[in-house]
């Protein structure tokens, strides 16, 4: 079995964000980057489907060359190979981003042998576009399920679970190759170890530098919702405020006054 | 070439879904904003479509297009994405407007991966022209983006939860196309197989009044006895940061936030938890935010309505202590 997993490297934003004097991105100068949880969970996904059944797992992602260090956290907790699409930095629209996505798989896929299965976030945690994975299941002409919260292998197929619109669950059969998009939850990411880093280090990383095609979509600005940030009025400090916190609840209509 | 403004329409029984009724609202706008018509294509088996159609001339809808096709039902993920192909390529109107559900998005990502398109997900204000110039969510809506979008069909999804839905007018009916589609078997190849009823039981994190939340500062598994108690007592529900569920204090399930569950109670009380924007956007629909938290400085300070300083294992089992007097005193 090979599996290829996406992901995408996004600044680690906290308490609130900050953005560049032109407004044209979030101000990352203070802050770490991480990737989304569904695809920490897609990361862990392949993992273990490696380990159950033999094989080899890939980690793909587009970005600037410090993306590297995503790849290197996901190769840390298991995932054998790493492919970089080397950007200026820039945020490529999910046309764009798609299409060189494909056309790197095709290109591994030529020399190696085709991917059983496709994992992607089932959105970006940045941009959140909802659709860089169906859009390379379909160019590669493959099955795609999204929100996937349970995978398991059977006969040459998938079974892929996720949460019905109407509640309760709904499963799909998928044929491999398949393409399945995650949703944190479908596993609990392990922790790296530090052999596990000192391998990752090492490893060689299969960089190249695609094209950008503009695909429709540009952004002018980026802004902060207006809401209104109000301070907390204090209603108490400590075990004392218990009264006062139960009048609250009776005003609200919570509890029996 | 119609030009005209399509709304995709999913139903939950009778009546369109939420997140369709946005779809239509927001798409009603634009097709007045451009003088357009504002179209709709129902999904759901041509039987139950007919009547669904009708209901739409309340939503405005001078057009509602029923699909016809024997095989094709609501559990055809692909089957759809065909199906609203060929009826956007037959009618090319000028913009398709779906619902930014998990579902909606799904459905128009396909559509515009079929169509070789862009798409724009969770759109917030659509303004029309040459280039639409839209304004959509980042960061499950901590974050906007103003940008264009340059196709020759536009197509987008509405961010839930931010445009009002329009009251119905009585009287209207649409005019109702039946169409038939051709889908091939590759189409029609994937499909639900199989389904599984919600569990029933106890209160849900999603529907509750009262949700306790708990973050880091709860410090333990064990340490959620003190909210499950307080949550017990008011009826509630308790969920909690990403933090906890990462640390497997509790199931994922329980998770509140951009990647886990979004709540809307009467009352969130949020103990130990800082107030990260990724857990904010998950709670900000809550009508009252009570933080119980040891740092007076935390984000969550900014947000929250009221506040409690000090250790959460010391102040919700006080407050737990306090509701059992009452309740006492009253017997
Ligand atoms: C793409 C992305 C998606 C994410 N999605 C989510 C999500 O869905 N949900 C989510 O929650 N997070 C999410 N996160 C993580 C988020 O950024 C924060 O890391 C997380 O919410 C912090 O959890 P916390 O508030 O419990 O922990 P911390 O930030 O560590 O805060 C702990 C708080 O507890 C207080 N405290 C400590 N001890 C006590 C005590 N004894 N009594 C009272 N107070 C005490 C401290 O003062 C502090 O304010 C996401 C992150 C990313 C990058
Ligand atoms: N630049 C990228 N590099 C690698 N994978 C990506 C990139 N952008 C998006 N993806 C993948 O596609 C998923 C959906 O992204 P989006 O369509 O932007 O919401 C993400 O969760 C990632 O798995």
């Amino acid at each position: 079995m090979r599996v290829l997993v996406c992901v995408k490297r996004v600044p680690a934003t906290g308490g609130r964000i900050l953005l560049t004097a032109d407004g044209s991105d979030i101000d990352v100068r203070h802050l770490g980057f991480t990737v989304s949880p569904h695809e920490e969970c897609a990361v862990e996904e392949a993992v273990r489907i490696i380990e159950a059944g033999g094989g080899a797992s890939t980690v793909l992602t587009l970005g600037p060359a410090a993306a590297e260090e995503q790849l290197r956290d996901a190769m840390a907790i298991g995932i054998d190979q790493a492919v970089l699409l080397e950007t200026d930095g820039r945020d490529w629209d999910p046309v764009a981003a798609a299409s060189a996505i494909v056309e790197s798989i095709r290109a591994h896929e030529a020399t190696d042998g085709p991917y059983d299965l496709i994992l992607f976030g089932n959105e970006s945690a940045d941009s959140g576009g909802f659709q860089v994975g169906i859009r390379v299941a379909r160019a590669l002409d493959r099955p795609c399920v999204t929100g996937v919260k349970s995978l398991l292998p059977g006969d040459g197929r998938f079974i892929a679970r996720r949460e019905a619109a109407a509640g309760g669950w709904e499963s799909f059969e998928l044929p491999l190759p398949a393409v399945v998009s995650v949703k944190e939850g479908i596993n609990l990411p392990r922790y790296p170890s530090i052999p596990g880093r000192l391998r990752a280090k090492k490893k060689e990383i299969d960089r190249s530098t695609p094209a950008w095609q503009p695909g429709g979509l540009e952004k002018i600005v980026l802004r902060l919702p207006r809401e209104e940030l109000t301070a907390a009025e204090v209603i108490g400090r400590g075990p004392d405020a218990g009264p006062a916190v139960v009048d609250l609840l009776v005003r609200i209509g919570v509890v029996d006054g | 070439m119609s030009g005209g403004v399509l709304a995709i329409v999913s139903f939950a029984g009778a009546a369109p879904d939420r997140g369709s009724l946005e779809a239509l609202a927001l798409a009603r706008r634009l097709a007045a904003d451009s003088g357009a018509d504002l179209e709709a294509v129902v999904v759901a088996d041509a039987s139950s479509g007919r009547a669904a159609a009708a209901l739409l001339g309340s939503s405005r809808v001078a057009t509602a297009i029923i699909v016809q096709h024997d095989r094709l039902t609501v559990d055809h993920p692909d089957g759809w994405a065909a199906a609203i192909g060929q009826v956007v390529k037959a009618r090319t109107p000028a913009a398709v407007v779906g619902a930014g559900t998990e579902r909606g998005n799904d459905l128009l990502a396909r559509v515009a991966a079929d169509l070789g398109l862009p798409m724009a997900a969770n759109c917030v204000v659509i303004e029309p022209g040459d280039r639409y110039r839209l304004t959509r969510q980042r960061w499950a809506g901590s974050l906007l983006e103003d940008c264009w979008l340059d196709a020759p069909i536009r197509l987008m999804t509405v961010a839930p939860n931010t445009v009002a839905v329009d009251e119905a007018i009585a009287g209207a009916t649409p005019t109702v196309e039946v169409v038939d589609v051709v889908l091939t078997e590759r189409d029609l190849a994937l499909h639900v197989a199989s389904r599984e009823a919600p569990e029933r039981g106890k209160v849900s994190l999603a529907d509750a009044k009262v949700v306790i939340g708990g973050g880091r500062g709860v410090g333990s598994t064990e340490g959620f006895g003190d909210l499950e108690e307080l949550a017990g007592l008011l009826g509630g529900a308790v969920g909690g940061s990403r933090v906890v569920t990462s640390a497997g204090w509790r199931p994922h399930a329980d998770q509140i936030g951009q990647t886990g569950l979004r709540i809307a109670p009467d009352i969130y009380i949020a103990c130990g938890i800082s107030g990260a924007i990724q857990h904010i956007v998950g709670c900000k629909a809550a009508k009252h935010i009570l933080a119980i938290n040891s740092d007076p400085e935390a984000p969550i300070m900014s947000v929250a309505d009221y506040a409690v300083i000090g250790d959460l294992h010391a102040i919700v089992p006080a407050i737990s202590a306090e509701i059992r007097r009452r309740a006492a005193a009253r017997a």
